[in-house]
C-alpha cells in the first residue's frame, strides 16, 4: 500500500509562533516551532520559571464504551481499568513480537472512557491499531488529534501562573492525574503531566479555543518569567530528565526491557495482550542490550547514531546526546552490550573517527530539586 | 550588514587578511542560523590545510557543521578561548569568536572568494 505524501499541518497557533519571530520546522506532518528566542534559553526558562509549549500535533485517541478498559488492556502493555478515573499512567503499545509501536499516556476520565495521547509521528499507526484491537470488544475509537489543541505549561511557576487562571485547586491534581475544567473560561483537561523533568500542566482544550488558551497563558505568565519553548528545547529538556523519544531510545526493533522499562509492562494482569508471549520470553531469557546514560569524560558531544566502543571494539550506538544546558557536559543516551551497561563502567564513543572516553551512569541526567 | 574589510566564502566563513596571515571565522549569518553554540573543535598550530579542506567543527544544541578553509595555509594559531566560551561565536563572530590563524600559502586564491556585497547578496537570496 503507498500513501500520497500529504502536505504538512499547521499548529492552531502557527500565526502565533511566526509573530513570536520562531523558526518553523516541519516535524512529523506538522508545521511546528523548533526554537524562539533560541534552545538555551528557553531550556533555563523552563528550569527556573516556565515555558509554555504548543504540542498540538500530538494524537488525542478517545477510546469509550462499557468494554474500553478491558479492550486497552488487551490492546496496550498496561493495566488501564487499573486506572481511577482521573488518573493516568505511562504506557506502550507493542507489536505480536514485542517492539514498541508507540509510547503513550492513558488518561482515564470516566469509567468507560480513556483518552491516548500518541506521538504525532505515530498517530495514526496506533489510531489504526486501536482500531484493529477493540474489535469484539463494546468499545469505539474516537480519533479527537485534530480537533483537539495541546498547550503545556512547565517548570517551577507553573501552578503559580495557571492557578488565577482556573476554578481547579490544582494543588489537588497530583502527577499523572487529570481533571476537568475551565481555564480562562475555556473548557479544558488539564493534567499535571509532562516531558521535561519538571512540575507542570497538559492542557487539552478544543481545537478552535487553542489560541485563546495560549493567550491568556502567555499574558499571566509574563511577570513569572513564562518564554515560548519550541521542539528542540523539549528534546535538551527530556534528555536531561532520561525520558525516551520514539524514534530515539523506543521503536519498532526495541522492547521495553531493552529500554529500562519493563516496569511498565503488566505481565501479573488477566488476559492476553499484543505481544505478550513474546515479552514474557524477553522477561525470562533477559536481554543483550540495555539503554543507558552516558557522561563524556573528555571533549566532545556525542550525537545519534555515533558508536559506542568498549576495550575491545563496538558495544553500542548513542540513541540522543547533546550538550546538557544545566549540567554543563556532554550527555547521552545509548544501548550499550548488558555486560557494560553498570554504571561506573568506562566505555567511548567515536566522534569523527576519535575515542572519546564516556562514563555509563544512572538515569536521569537531572533531577529537579525537591 | 556584514563587515566591508573581510572576504567571504559560500560556506559563510569570513576571513581577515593581515599581511601574510589570514584569520578566519564565520559569519554571524552562520552562526545565527546554527544557533547557540555549545562546542568548537579546531586544529593544532603547524597543521597544512587546503583551500576548502574541513579544519574543524562547530556545534551547536542540535547540529554539528565542518568548517572549511577559505584559503591555503599553515595554522599558526586557534582560539583557545572557544573551549570555554564557545557562546563567543555567537556574540561576537567577527571579534572574540574568531577561530583560526592561518598563515597564507597561496594569497592569489584570496581573488576566488566573495567581495562583501557579493556575500550580503548571498544571504539576501538565503
Amino acid at each position: 500500500m503507498t500513501e500520497e505524501p500529504t502536505p504538512s499541518l499547521p499548529t492552531p497557533l502557527l500565526d502565533r509562533h511566526r509573530a513570536l519571530g520562531a523558526k518553523i520546522v516541519e516535524f512529523a506532518g506538522w508545521q511546528m516551532p523548533i526554537q524562539y528566542a533560541g534552545i538555551l534559553e528557553e531550556h533555563r526558562a523552563v528550569r527556573s520559571a516556565a515555558g509554555l509549549f504548543d504540542l498540538s500535533h500530538m494524537g488525542e485517541l478517545v477510546v469509550e464504551g462499557p468494554e474500553a478498559g478491558a479492550a486497552l488492556a488487551g490492546a496496550l502493555v498496561t493495566d488501564p481499568p487499573s486506572l481511577a478515573v482521573g488518573r493516568a499512567h505511562y504506557s506502550m503499545i507493542c507489536a505480536p513480537d514485542g517492539g514498541i509501536v508507540d509510547d503513550l499516556i492513558v488518561y482515564r476520565l470516566a469509567d468507560d472512557r480513556y483518552m491516548v495521547v500518541a506521538n504525532a509521528s505515530n498517530a495514526r499507526t496506533v489510531s489504526d491499531a486501536l482500531v484493529e484491537r477493540l474489535v469484539g470488544f463494546r468499545a469505539v475509537l474516537d480519533d479527537r488529534s485534530l480537533a483537539t489543541g495541546l498547550v503545556a505549561i512547565q517548570g517551577p511557576r507553573s501552578l503559580d501562573i495557571l492557578a488565577p487562571l482556573t476554578g481547579l485547586d490544582l494543588d489537588s491534581i497530583r502527577y499523572y492525574a487529570i481533571a476537568d475544567g475551565e481555564v480562562a473560561g475555556i473548557p479544558a483537561h488539564v493534567a499535571r503531566t509532562g516531558y521535561t523533568g519538571e512540575d507542570g500542566f497538559e492542557l487539552f482544550v478544543d481545537v478552535d479555543r487553542t489560541g485563546q488558551t495560549w493567550d491568556a497563558l502567555m499574558e499571566a505568565g509574563r511577570s513569572h518569567g513564562l518564554v515560548p519553548v519550541g521542539l528542540g528545547a523539549r528534546d535538551t529538556l527530556r534528555l536531561e530528565a532520561g525520558m525516551p523519544l520514539y524514534g530515539n531510545e523506543l521503536g519498532r526493533d526495541t522492547n521495553p526491557y531493552e529500554a529500562g522499562l519493563g516496569r511498565v509492562v503488566k505481565l501479573a494482569k488477566h488476559g492476553d495482550f499484543v505481544g505478550r508471549a513474546a515479552l514474557e520470553k524477553v522477561e525470562r531469557e533477559g536481554v543483550t542490550r540495555r539503554l543507558v546514560g552516558l557522561v563524556l569524560r573528555e571533549r566532545g558531544i556525542a550525537r545519534h547514531g555515533y558508536p559506542v566502543l568498549n576495550a575491545e571494539g563496538p558495544t553500542g550506538v548513542v540513541t540522543s546526546g547533546t550538550m546538557s544546558p544545566t549540567r554543563g557536559d556532554a550527555i547521552a543516551m545509548a544501548y550499550v552490550a548488558a555486560a557494560d551497561a553498570g554504571p561506573g563502567t568506562m566505555l567511548a564513543v567515536e566522534i569523527r573517527g576519535a575515542r572519546v572516553a564516556a562514563e555509563v551512569v544512572p538515569l536521569p541526567f537531572y533531577k529537579r530539586p525537591s | 550588514m556584514v563587515p566591508g574589510d573581510l572576504r567571504y566564502t559560500k560556506e559563510h566563513e569570513w576571513v581577515r587578511v593581515d599581511g601574510d596571515e589570514a584569520t578566519v571565522g564565520i559569519t554571524q549569518y552562520a552562526a545565527d542560523q546554527l544557533g547557540d553554540i555549545v562546542f568548537v573543535e579546531l586544529p593544532g598550530a603547524g597543521r597544512a590545510l587546503d583551500q576548502f579542506a574541513t579544519f574543524g567543527v562547530v556545534e551547536s544544541v542540535k547540529a554539528v557543521s565542518d568548517l572549511f578553509a577559505p584559503v591555503s595555509g599553515e595554522v599558526t594559531g586557534a582560539n583557545d578561548a572557544l573551549a570555554g566560551q564557545p557562546e563567543l561565536v555567537n556574540s561576537d563572530p567577527y571579534g572574540g569568536g574568531w577561530m583560526v590563524k592561518l598563515r597564507l600559502s597561496e594569497p592569489a586564491q584570496l581573488d576566488q572568494l566573495l567581495d562583501p556585497a557579493a556575500y550580503e547578496q548571498l544571504v539576501a537570496e538565503g
